[in-house]
């Protein structure tokens, strides 16, 4: 092959081949954040899978007025364990489609073997799973907390735990999702996992709800919410991460 | 010397109680395409799936260049691009967009490169439509664009002109002469006659 027809294929073919190509060209960084464009990109088209742990929040939340007693001074009192246990109940309905279709179109796959930091592409992605269920459930928590007969002045107490809670939810939700990837019906099994991992959440979340209606500080239990999201940060994508490996093979 | 090889050393992979790779060696080099053929079941899949590291092998080893893939996973991922059975689209976004995504986690892409990866594989066409809504071959074709815009110098494509009519047979076998006679690799396992110009070696898998 002489020299003009090589550099007609060139010219032709691969874009940009170059023999210093092998390393990767973007940042993890980078990487994850266009992983993070991309799900909330696609999220946006398949609008129906949002709104379901939404509604089902919503639902549950204003069932129990209607089904305790609308006395508005007994549903202040259960009010805090009514939105926690709807809100793990919602994050878990949503973690269903945290990594499934992705696994199923190969996606996950691809991102194994991106040559990029797989911790950091889940990080990214379990962000946008917070940004799309969590951040909604909680801004939604504080109106059904109004709704129970909450005062106006534990909304933003409500809001902050609620928020803080759900970060560690999803996250300890990537784990379960990540291990039961391979599995048909994963559905039990993932409740099975992630539950007794979210108690503490759900324990200090329901507290923090609790002084905040009764007008009390809550620091000590928003600390408390606050270090399990940062444990949950440092340590839950590697962990997600190993979990997707496995169920790639 | 070789700058680059892939060397493939007795590879043994057991999927249960099923011996599946029965002590696999090959090395393939700069330049080289090797087609994998053998019966359904024979392992090709399993074969690409373990040189990609996704799977673990009982036995034997892969080298890149001189150095077990292992000790490096990522180094050698960024490197390589195993393009499966299914393409890696999604349905909800155009074929543009998910190349866009896919290929953009590892390189920067620029407009200009997906249009013309795309108008090589006979793509263009339909470059803003939903994947939803294209046939198997099209999407085929949308994955191949994917595989050149990676820029790497190993390709694992497992069945790479399924669903593809003579055209794009012919489509497939011309972008792996290109890629090997521009110093690529290329590792494809093949159930159809495919006609490579380039040095190819054969390797069968027994059932």
């Amino acid at each position: 092959m002489n020299k003009a027809q090589s550099s007609a294929l060139r010219a032709l073919a691969a874009p940009e081949w170059e023999p210093t190509i092998g390393t990767p060209a973007l940042s993890s960084f980078e990487a994850a954040r266009g992983a993070l464009r991309r799900d909330l990109t696609l999220a946006f088209r398949q609008r129906g899978q949002l709104i379901q742990p939404l509604a089902f929040f919503a639902m549950v939340t204003l069932l129990f007025p209607l089904a305790v007693s609308p006395q508005l001074g007994r549903l202040r009192e259960i009010a805090p364990g009514v939105l926690w246990s709807a809100e793990l109940l919602a994050s878990l309905l949503a973690l269903e489609f945290l990594f499934r279709d992705d696994a199923q179109d190969g996606t996950l796959e691809q991102y194994a073997l991106s040559g990029q930091s797989l911790t950091a592409l889940l990080f990214a992605k379990t962000t946008a799973h917070w940004l799309l269920t969590g951040l909604p459930l909680a801004l939604m928590a504080p109106l059904a907390a109004l709704s129970l007969g909450a005062p106006a002045s534990a909304v933003p107490g409500i809001l902050l735990s609620v928020g803080l809670g759900s970060v560690t939810l999803s996250l300890i939700g990537a784990i379960g999702a990540a291990l039961t990837l391979g599995m048909k019906r994963s559905g039990a099994l993932l409740s099975l996992l992630t539950l007794p991992l979210s108690l503490p959440v759900l324990i200090f979340g329901a507290r923090a709800t609790q002084l905040a209606i009764s007008g009390e500080t809550l620091v000590a239990p928003l600390e408390l919410l606050g270090a399990l999201a940062v444990l949950g940060i440092t340590l839950a994508p590697f962990a997600a991460a190993a979990g997707v490996r496995i169920s790639l093979e | 010397m070789p700058t680059r090889s892939l060397e493939v050393e007795d590879l043994h992979l057991w999927r249960g109680e099923r011996h599946v790779l029965r002590g696999v060696r090959f090395t393939l080099g700069e330049g080289q395409a090797l087609k994998l053929t053998g019966a359904n079941g024979s392992g090709k899949t399993s074969l690409l799936r373990t040189i990609a590291g996704l799977m673990y092998p009982e036995e034997g080893r892969v080298r890149w260049g001189g150095a077990d893939v292992r000790a490096d996973l990522r180094a050698f991922h960024g490197r390589m691009v195993y393009l499966a059975h299914e393409p890696p689209l999604k349905a909800d976004l155009t074929a543009r967009e998910n190349l866009r995504f896919w290929v953009g986690t590892r390189r920067r892409l620029t407009a200009k490169l997906i249009d013309g990866a795309l108008a090589r594989v006979g793509a263009a066409a339909f470059a803003d439509q939903f994947i939803r809504t294209l046939s198997a071959g099209q999407r085929r074709r949308v994955a191949l664009a994917g595989l050149t815009l990676c820029a790497v110098p190993l390709w694992l494509l497992d069945e790479p002109a399924t669903n593809l009519d003579a055209d794009g047979q012919r489509l497939v076998a011309g972008l792996i002469g290109e890629h090997i006679a521009r110093g690529g690799m290329a590792l494809a396992a093949v159930h159809h006659e495919m006609e490579v110009t380039g040095s190819v070696i054969e390797l069968a898998l027994a059932s």
